[in-house]
């Protein structure tokens, strides 16, 4: 029973997701406003984690295998694949290290400077 | 008789035995050897089109029995809510740091891309399909969609970045001097998304659970961002 409430509760809020896309001219996916409509349920308390946590969790858990089709498509688009290679290159290592340094530097820049002023006080 | 391969056509659990099949093996390679190349959804997509290239299966046959794992892709992405609520009091205490800290590594990335197309001279719809480069799969797969991109370059370009962060992240917190916890965790979520997420839980509780929070967060500036950035070029 446990598993169709919370099972119930997750495909409503996607639907709903699907709804505001519908109606909202946003380039913005129908899972993000989903995921936006059950953060707020769960800040406001409409929604209790007990009653979503078993099947988001399980939803999570197993994210990795919904990416898997996307993934083999890659074998109908070898072709501009190959052609974009310089990009991809450059994009994945030299962006993505860069990315990374900026994120790990200013967060923890202020991280330690937020820790100084609660030394201070 | 049939032909073989006529069976794993109408068959609606050969494409789901294939690719699930394929993720444990990559758990296994991965556990044996410890490499990060041997990524399980790397492993599996691989598998899986070596499967079918051997027995001469066409995509939209796979395509079709596999329905079921695109299916879950939204919801599962709308259950990322449940981790972002649990992390809320962290989000909360740190949320000056947090907030910055991804949002100048959303823009870093944003800016650089746009930087990239001008140089190799890409087409707006290539670009757009390198915008979600660094966010996770399910968000940038769909933002690749709307804005007009190619959403399988996408995942592949998501999925090469993810495995990227999680191969090189120790080495360039090292060289940049990241050593907070949270800042580590903030910096693979941002830049490598669940992949990278899945070495920072290796490293510690605080640096996993800030990865995740990062996923999220990234992904959400990443769709207001890349909706804005679409226009530059």
């Amino acid at each position: 029973m446990k598993w169709v409430r919370q099972f119930l509760v997750i495909a409503a809020v996607t639907f709903l997701g699907e709804m505001l896309r519908y109606w909202i001219p946003l380039s913005v996916p129908a899972g993000i406003y989903g995921l936006l409509l059950l953060f707020l349920c769960l800040c406001t308390g409409i929604l209790k984690l007990p009653q979503v946590e078993g099947a988001a969790d399980f939803l999570i858990e197993t994210m990795p295998f919904y990416f898997i089709p996307a993934g083999v498509g890659l074998m109908t688009k070898w072709g501009e694949i190959t052609s974009l290679f310089a990009p991809i290159a450059v994009a994945v290592f030299f962006i993505t290290a860069i990315v990374m340094a900026v994120t790990g530097t200013v967060s923890q820049r202020l991280l330690r400077k937020g820790k100084r002023g609660e030394k201070d006080d | 008789m049939k032909k073989m391969t006529d069976f794993f056509c109408e068959s609606a659990f050969f494409a789901l035995v294939i690719s699930l099949f394929g993720y444990e093996l990559g758990n296994f390679l991965k556990k044996k050897t410890k490499l990060p190349l041997f990524h399980p959804l790397l492993i599996s997509i691989l598998v899986v089109i070596a499967i079918l290239v051997l027995f001469g299966i066409d995509y939209r046959v796979y395509e079709d029995g596999a329905k079921i794992l695109n299916y879950l892709l939204t919801p599962s992405m709308v259950a990322l809510a449940v981790p972002l609520y649990r992390q809320l009091e962290i989000l909360k205490k740190n949320s000056l740091a947090i907030s910055v800290g991804i949002l100048s590594g959303v823009a870093a990335s944003l800016i650089l891309t746009v930087f990239m197309a001008a140089v190799f001279g890409l087409t707006h719809s290539e670009y757009v399909t390198f915008l979600p480069k660094s966010i996770t799969t399910a968000i940038g797969m769909a933002m690749s969609e709307e804005l007009g991109g190619s959403a399988t370059i996408t995942v592949a370009i998501i999925i090469i970045t993810g495995i990227a962060g999680n191969m090189t992240g120790d080495l360039i917190c090292k060289i940049f001097k990241i050593e907070d916890r949270i800042a580590v965790g903030l910096a693979l979520g941002t830049s490598a998304h669940a992949i990278g997420t899945a070495r920072a839980m290796e490293l510690g509780e605080i640096e996993g659970a800030m990865s995740s929070l990062a996923v999220v967060v990234a992904g959400l500036l990443t769709v207001a961002g890349a909706n804005i950035f679409a226009l530059f070029y």
